[in-house]
């Protein structure tokens, strides 16, 4: 049949089984949005208050369900504002396709009106790139960019098409997308040097990454974990692959990390690495990570390999498919000795925090404790962030997301947006600070606009807690334009958007504030006021080993 | 260490832009690059020489590999190949130096291509040591401009197995 470009588009949408998109319309997008409001019983558009919004949105929603996420901009500023939101989905291995119309063919090149090289601009953090001019390839080029955006390592796809090509027609047929298996990029050998290392190691330790739940290998990790009979400790990406409650489980490694994962792995004698890229936030000074360790390596992508930190055995494969097969090979194991060291770890030193006065740990908890664990929680950047990290007890993959490779403030509203808009059952909780929330605030907007019942936590403690922490320690107290207190008022805010709020300076009121937030079923905003001066522990300094973890504590001996 | 590439890539605009973009974001040299369609002409051949530790080595093949523009990447040694470079250079000769140049040409193997009362140009195709050996040749001598195409190569020839 005879379809016109932006027609196709919508079909080549509704092939993928996408039934909610993101965005914000535009002069050169105009056409498709036309089509949008042709099958809006078909495809879910959520027009957010501004295009990075929508970016996260789709980002959130491709995280918390697994599927390609997508989000719309027009050209020129349209695009450029989905720059942030993209390279999060890079940095993040996040599967996303974003399209993007440009001015028509014969303006291209021209600088004209709202006019960008989009694909130029989004070279270096997207997996890939099209510029459709020919509507002839606009439906195969759909297609292949959901194929890449989803297979192998995922990441985000650009597809710009120029407002011509969305108004010419051509002939559509419907193809239905076909689940390629992912090509086997390990031997026997890769496996039998795996099995050799784990076979002989006394004191294993396991590191997951955020390919775990990429490849949803929870299952495998867990039987891995109880196989060989190592601690598990995991990065910010790979919170929810391995049960926060198991015995074995020591906490999140690296700059933030748990004294026990940290010490562990410099203890370690193999350090098994599953779907993680050995962060410099994990890693610390790489000279002396692991430093008395062999180091195995499963991970997707083969340029993740020797990288960053020198392996001694590596898989290159899908996760899932390597841990099943190693999981067939492997005997039971026992580390007796190795498990009580790191459990007398685990209790000398615990995670700790002031619990006098309201904090943002407290509110975590309790968030923890009132959801039983199992809601959404995304985050902003900065000190919430850990402590959302450090303090939830996730036990299931894709209900911890945050921007961990970019760092990007201001992700977490759009994010939980999108996490909601994939997942209607689950309590979806963002949490985010003063200074990150202010960043995209706007977003409250959307959450009421459509009734979107998310929760979101600003952790107000009038600074940019963070990096005031940093002042505080390495930059003899100078606070540098790091001090918000100011008259913005955070439940009128919200209120003027269109949301419930509720303001929290006491411990006691935490739970109601929860409970009613819950109860309430509409987006509801919970400001908490905490002191300026909290920190988050353990630390290492940014470079130092992670065998340097110091807390608190620490800090007064000294 | 010096290591050559031969990338293999899909004939599209963008495609230079790209491979040239990852070595740059990644921090890694391009000592040289030649670029030209091949006998398909939906694929172009890069030619890169590149420099750095094994590490980097290693990366810059892997990274390539990612690329999706990217058909096939060969890694070789300077040793394992045939590699032709192809130097136009532009001198000022006059009456006393032209019999020099001339002499110099001859034991180098290159030919004047083009000239005027007081200038000439020389075109030279050889290994890339070679061609740096003529510059230094000339370089008593004005040399107003050069071009250069860049370090050609293809791993040399094995009786193929089976």
């Amino acid at each position: 049949m005879q379809l016109t470009g932006a027609e196709i588009v919508v079909e080549c949408l509704k092939e993928q089984d996408v039934d909610t998109v993101f965005g914000y319309p535009g002069g050169t997008i105009l056409n498709v949005y036309d089509a949008l409001y042709k099958h809006s019983g078909e495809i879910n558009h959520i027009l957010t208050s501004h295009e990075q919004g929508a970016a996260h949105a789709a980002d959130g929603y491709a995280r918390a369900t697994g599927k390609v996420g997508v989000c719309l901009a027009t050209s020129g500023p349209g695009a450029t504002n989905l720059v942030t939101g993209i390279a999060t989905a890079y940095m993040d291995s996040v599967p996303m396709v974003a399209i993007t119309c440009n001015v028509n063919l014969p303006l291209l090149g021209k600088d004209s009106f709202q006019e960008v090289d989009i694909a130029g601009v989004t070279m270096p953090i997207t997996k890939h790139g099209y510029i459709v001019k020919d509507v002839n390839i606009l439906a195969d080029t759909i297609r292949k960019a959901f194929k890449i955006a989803k297979s192998g390592r995922p990441g985000p796809v650009l597809v710009d098409i120029t407002k011509d090509v969305t108004a010419n027609t051509c002939d559509y047929e419907p193809v239905k997308p076909e689940e390629e298996p992912t090509a086997k990029n390990y031997t026997e050998n890769d496996i039998d040097k795996a099995l050799e290392l784990i076979q002989a190691a006394e004191k294993p330790f396991i590191y997951v990454g955020g390919g775990a739940v990429i490849s949803g290998a929870a299952e495998e990790v867990t039987a891995f974990a109880k196989k060989l009979d190592a601690p598990v400790c995991d990065t910010l990406m790979g919170k929810g692959a391995f049960d926060g409650h198991d015995p074995l489980y020591t906490g999140m490694i690296g700059m933030h990390g748990t004294k026990t994962s940290n010490f562990g792995v410099s203890e370690c004698d193999l350090l098994i690495a599953l779907g993680a890229r050995f962060s410099d936030r994990v890693v610390g000074n790489p000279q002396k990570f692991a430093g008395n360790a062999k180091v195995l390596h499963i991970d997707m992508d083969a340029a993740e390999i020797n990288k960053n930190i020198r392996t001694d055995a590596s898989i290159v494969g899908d996760l899932k498919e390597v841990l099943t097969v190693l999981n067939s090979r492997l005997p039971q194991m026992e580390h007796t000795g190795w498990i009580a060291h790191i459990r007398e770890m685990k209790e000398k030193y615990p995670l700790n925090y002031d619990n006098s006065a309201l904090s943002c740990p407290y509110v975590v908890e309790e968030l923890d404790r009132i959801t039983k664990g199992e809601a959404i929680v995304t985050t902003d950047v900065g000190q919430h962030q850990m402590w959302a990290a450090q303090y939830y007890k996730y036990s299931k993959p894709r209900t911890f997301l945050s921007s961990g490779g970019l760092g990007t403030m201001g992700y977490g509203l759009g994010a939980c947006i999108g996490a909601k808009m994939g997942n209607p059952d689950k309590i979806c909780v963002n949490i985010a600070g003063d200074g990150c929330f202010r960043m995209n605030m706007n977003e409250l907007a959307t959450a009421s606009r459509y009734n979107i019942p998310i929760i979101q936590i600003v952790i107000n403690n009038h600074v940019l807690g963070m990096v005031r922490q940093w002042q505080t320690l390495f930059y003899g107290q100078r606070y540098s334009q790091t001090v918000l207190n100011d008259k913005v008022d955070f439940c009128k805010v919200a209120e003027g958007l269109g949301c419930a709020a509720i303001r929290v300076t006491a411990k006691e009121e935490v739970a109601p504030a929860i409970e009613k937030a819950i109860a309430l079923k509409a987006p509801v905003l919970i400001e908490c006021v905490i002191p300026e001066d909290d920190k988050v522990f353990p630390m290492v300094p940014a470079g130092a080993p992670i065998s340097e973890a110091f807390d608190e504590t620490d800090m007064e001996k000294a | 260490m010096k290591r050559i590439y031969s990338v293999s890539v899909e004939n599209r605009s963008g495609v230079l832009c790209k491979v040239a973009g990852l070595f740059s974001r990644r921090c890694f040299n391009i000592d040289s690059l030649a670029v030209g369609e091949t006998d398909d002409p939906t694929v172009s051949c890069m030619t890169i020489v590149s420099s750095g530790d094994e590490r980097t080595i290693e990366q810059i093949e892997k990274q390539l590999n990612k690329k999706l523009d990217v058909i096939k990447v060969k890694t070789f040694d300077e040793s394992a190949s045939i590699s032709r470079e192809l130097m136009l250079i532009k001198v000022k000769y006059n009456r006393s130096n032209r019999r020099d140049i001339m002499e110099n040409c001859d034991i180098m193997k290159a030919q004047i291509v083009d000239m005027s009362k007081n200038m000439m140009i020389i075109q030279i195709c050889d290994e890339p040591e070679r061609i740096q050996l003529f510059i230094k040749m000339l370089q008593s001598i004005s040399i107003v401009e050069v071009a250069r195409t860049g370090t050609l190569a293809l791993p040399k020839c094995r009786d193929m197995e089976g």
